[in-house]
Parts: structure tokens; C-alpha cells; sequence
């Protein structure tokens, strides 16, 4: 058979010689290898203490945003649901009653606004569908749960804290402290 | 009556013969396809309509046999009728491109880009219309005029801000009920669609100027906001009914009636019933018939595959056989999670489809 590559090496079956046997010259280059690794930098990153720092493209679990007034963005035009190629996302939209238009950004909104995370393969064109800048993938992950009912996130899961109402908070998870 | 004779024409570089006085729209509709320039306010159903929106002109490069002169301007094809030899240039024309993409411009001048929220979205003949003729800017730099929701009747909603004065509306009401109650009030830029002191519209045939608008002004207050068009499924179905033909489209959401249409053609007109008239529909089918026990359901409709309400329908599936509970003795496969009982989304106690109006805040906190 023709080999595909001239790297390929001729297996050596002949008898060892005596001193072959005893293995020495191979141990010392296997050894110079290793000491070699003592005065490399250290790859790994000691986890909880020690935190990696996201990319700023990483694609983590959804959020929902809100304006700058800490009205909701959604408006429930299901382009969102309509790009998703897993079919994680489901929603319900109502019509923004008087009095509401401090929630609502839009007169009909998303009363209810559902990704199931264990649908979802964060390909982010859920982001990339929305008209209304209202959903986005922020830099976390979607936290690990006993059981599967767990995963199932509903608005007050995802929306972000109001800037208005609970500016601490919002800093918070934004990082900034 | 004698024959009427056949008149060739060549609509690009594609010949038909048709009998005199086919409008050249109606003739490039026999060939059909991208030859048919698009229309948004030319409706064959409707007497008199056409002639307002200038999406179809094209261009006549000769005008007949026995006069081979192309006309000076480009005409609207909707009320141009054919000549014998006549050739006509769409879609093979650049000056028709032009000139259709400077209408869709025009056209949405005025028209509010809230698809997101508009129901219309998805089947909206403007959204089709400026996809494929439109350019991606406008130059447009002054507020848009605004117009505050109109109810006409308590079933039908009327945004006249999203409206492109097509006068479709006001044909339907005039030619199917006895007694037209809307019409256009003041002229140029401040047009529009109004009763006059807002008067109910009460006639049993009404509800057809939710079906022949081509954006979203004209809406169904019964469906406005349940759902968008293309997570709902369409399904052909019949009823009696002693008013109008029964026959409609239904689009549903698992066993929930969301939204009932008139069925429409490839156009996006009204079809022929199976009697042979206009399929047009009465409000009772139209608003208060929203269980599926009131319908003979015949079967899913055909939905061209480019459109967005076909995302989701697979059609031709052929499921598998489930081997796993055969393997396990006839055990069926334990189920991890019941997605139902987890989510909030479509509960038994919030049946939107019932519901007359759109739904608000209080029908989910209950």
C-alpha cells in the first residue's frame, strides 16, 4: 500500500542489543523531557478561586433587557422563536393595559416568555433575530440543577433587574462593584 | 354575443394570447410567477379598484401591431388593457425596477416600521413588497403622520397609521354590504380611512376588509396579539352556514381556533368558493365561531414553502416506528419530565382562543 505521507516510520524488529535492553538512554530522554516542564508556566487555572474572563463574543444564558427607564423591551414578535433551530423558546403576548406603559416599552408585550435551557445550544441567533434589542446572551452560564424542571426559564428568570428600582442590583450583575 | 377576438401580447419575452380587454396585469397573471407584477391595492374581486398604488407599472416597449411605438411613460398595468402585439417589459426592465422600488419608498413614507407588534406581519403584502422590490434606506427624514387606533365595531381594529390608502376597504364595504358606513375623510396626506363620528360598523359582511387589506390597518380584534401568524397552523374548513359559503381557513393552535380567514389564492385575494362565487365569509363564521366543534375540518392548507407560515409545517413526515418499548416488553420509556406540567405557556385555565378581545395582564395573573 502507498503510504499517504513520507512521514511514516519502518517498525525496527531486530533483537536489542544488551545495552537497548536495560533501558537507560531512553529513561534519561524521557526524564529531560520532564524536567523541562518544571520551568514552563502553568497552564491550569486554579477554578473557583482563579476566574477565566470571558471572550466578549462568549454566547452564556439569555437575558431579557429592559430600556433605560426599566420598561420591558420584549415585545413578543416571535422572531425570536422563529430562529431558534433547537425550538427552545415559547411565548404569549398581552396587550399593554393603561396604566401599564411604565412596564411595557410597546403596547403588546410578552406576558409570558419561556426557554426551556435544556432545548437551547446557545448559537445566539435568537440575539441576532431580535428587533427590539431585548434579548441577549450574556457572559454566564446556565447553572447546574438536580432535576430537569429546573431548566425551564420563565420571565422573572431572565429579565434584568430594573434600573430604576434596583440599580444595586443591576450593578451587581453587571459586575460592577 | 359574438367571440371576442384573441389578442397576443408578449409580457417578457414570454407570448399569451387573451381575449381583448384583459388588463395587461390580468394577462401576466395567466402567466404567472415573477412575471406577475405585484399589486397592493388592485384586487380582481373588487370592482373598480386598482389604479392607486403604482406597484405594477411596467413598461410598454411596443405598443401594438399596427402602432409599434413603446409608450412615453411607464403605465399601470392593473388598468392598461392589451393591445394585439402589444410587448410588455417587468421585471426585464431596469427602469421598472427603478421606478418600483422609488413606489416602495413612497409607500413607506408614512408606514410605521412596528412589525413586531403589528399582526399583519408575516402575511402583510407591503412586508413582501418592500423585501423584494425595496431598497434597504429611506431617505425619509420628517415625522411620520400619526393617526390614534380606531375601533370599527367592537371586533374590528383600525390603525390608520399603518394604512397605505389603498381603498380596498371601502370597495368591499361598497359592493358586499347594503349600506357603507366608512370611507375616506379629508384629502392628500391627511386621507383617511373613517366612519363618520365613529359609527359601528354592523353589516354582516364587514369583516371581509380585515381579509382584502393588504397591511396591517384593517385587524381582527378577536385574533389581535393571541399569536403570530406563523406559529399558528392553517387548515382548511367548512360549515353551514346560511349567510355566506362556510368555507374558510382556520388557524390553529393545537385544538384552539386562534384566527378564521377567508381562503386566498396565490395572489392573496379571496378564492372562488366551490359554488363558484367569491368566497367572502360572514362575521358570524369570521368572529364567534372559534371552537373546533363548529367546523368540518378538511385538512391542512397548502402554504407556498417560502412563506414564513410554512416554517415548522414538515410536510411528507414519516415518523419512525418507536422500537424503545418494544425492546423494554412493551414497558413505555419512563417520561423525565412532562413539559406541560413545567411550563407556564398555553394552560388550560387561559383559553385565549375564547377570548373576544385581546388578552391583558389580569386573564395571566389570575
Amino acid at each position: 500500500m502507498q503510504a499517504l505521507t513520507n512521514r511514516a516510520k519502518e517498525v525496527d524488529r531486530r533483537q536489542m542489543t544488551f545495552l537497548e535492553s536495560i533501558y537507560l538512554w531512553n529513561i534519561f530522554k524521557g526524564m529531560i523531557v520532564t524536567f523541562k516542564h518544571l520551568f514552563k508556566k502553568r497552564p491550569t487555572i486554579q477554578y473557583p478561586e482563579q476566574q477565566r474572563t470571558f471572550s466578549p463574543v462568549f454566547r452564556g444564558l439569555h437575558v431579557l433587557n429592559r430600556d433605560e427607564e426599566g420598561r420591558e423591551r420584549c415585545t413578543a414578535c416571535g422572531l425570536c422563536a422563529v430562529a431558534c433551530p433547537a425550538e427552545a423558546i415559547t411565548m404569549e403576548a398581552a396587550e399593554r393595559l393603561p396604566g401599564e406603559e411604565n412596564l411595557y416599552r410597546e403596547e403588546k408585550y410578552a406576558a409570558r416568555y419561556e426557554i426551556n435551557m435544556l432545548r437551547c445550544i446557545f448559537c445566539g441567533l435568537c440575539e441576532e433575530a431580535c428587533p427590539k434589542d431585548a434579548i441577549y446572551l450574556s457572559e454566564t452560564f446556565a447553572p447546574a440543577n438536580y432535576n430537569r424542571r429546573g431548566f425551564v426559564y420563565g420571565k422573572q428568570d431572565l429579565l434584568i433587574p430594573n434600573p430604576k428600582t434596583e440599580a444595586p442590583e443591576l450593578a451587581k450583575a453587571k459586575g460592577i462593584h | 354575443m359574438s367571440e371576442q377576438p384573441l389578442f397576443k401580447v408578449t409580457i417578457d419575452n414570454i407570448t399569451i394570447e387573451v381575449p381583448a380587454g384583459t388588463t395587461i396585469l390580468e394577462a401576466a397573471r395567466k402567466i404567472g410567477g415573477e412575471v406577475a407584477p405585484p399589486t397592493m391595492c388592485y384586487y380582481s374581486k373588487l370592482k373598480g379598484s386598482g389604479g392607486k398604488c403604482r406597484t405594477c407599472l411596467v413598461e410598454v416597449s411596443k405598443g401594438s401591431e399596427k402602432d409599434p411605438r413603446p409608450m412615453p411613460k411607464l403605465v399601470a398595468s392593473c388598468r392598461t388593457t392589451i393591445m394585439d402585439g402589444m410587448e410588455v417589459k417587468n421585471i426585464t426592465s431596469p427602469k421598472v425596477l427603478d421606478a418600483r422600488a422609488g413606489v416602495v419608498e413612497f409607500l413607506l413614507l408614512n408606514h410605521p416600521l412596528d412589525c413586531p407588534i403589528c399582526d399583519q406581519a408575516g402575511e402583510c403584502h407591503l412586508q413582501d413588497l418592500s423585501y423584494e422590490h425595496g431598497k434597504e434606506k429611506t431617505r425619509y427624514e420628517f415625522q411620520k403622520r400619526i393617526f390614534h387606533k380606531v375601533d370599527l365595531g367592537d371586533k374590528i381594529q383600525l390603525h390608520m397609521t399603518r394604512c397605505i390608502l389603498c381603498y380596498r376597504c371601502v370597495f368591499t364595504a361598497d359592493q358586499l354590504t347594503t349600506n357603507r358606513e366608512h370611507g375616506i375623510l379629508d384629502r392628500g396626506d391627511h386621507a383617511q380611512i373613517a366612519t363618520f363620528i365613529q359609527k359601528n360598523l354592523q353589516s354582516d359582511f364587514i369583516g371581509n376588509v380585515i381579509d382584502v387589506c393588504p397591511v396591517g390597518a384593517l385587524t381582527d380584534k378577536t385574533f389581535r396579539f393571541k399569536n403570530r401568524v406563523w406559529f399558528t397552523k392553517p387548515v382548511d374548513a367548512h360549515r353551514d352556514c346560511d349567510k355566506c359559503c362556510g368555507e374558510v381557513q382556520l388557524w390553529m393552535r393545537g385544538d384552539e381556533v386562534y384566527r378564521v380567514t377567508a381562503r386566498k389564492d396565490e395572489w392573496g385575494e379571496v378564492k372562488e368558493s366551490s359554488k363558484g362565487s367569491t368566497g367572502w365569509i360572514c362575521n358570524e363564521c369570521r368572529f364567534d365561531k372559534k371552537k373546533v366543534s363548529d367546523w368540518i375540518i378538511e385538512g391542512p392548507s397548502n402554504i407556498n414553502r417560502h412563506s414564513v407560515i410554512s416554517q415548522g409545517h414538515y410536510v411528507g413526515l414519516k415518523k419512525p416506528n418507536e422500537t424503545l418499548s418494544k425492546v423494554m416488553q412493551g414497558r413505555d420509556p419512563k417520561l423525565l419530565m412532562n413539559i406541560h406540567e413545567v411550563s407556564e405557556v398555553n394552560k388550560e385555565n387561559i383559553q385565549l382562543s375564547l377570548l373576544e378581545r385581546p388578552a391583558h395582564s389580569n386573564d395571566f395573573n389570575q
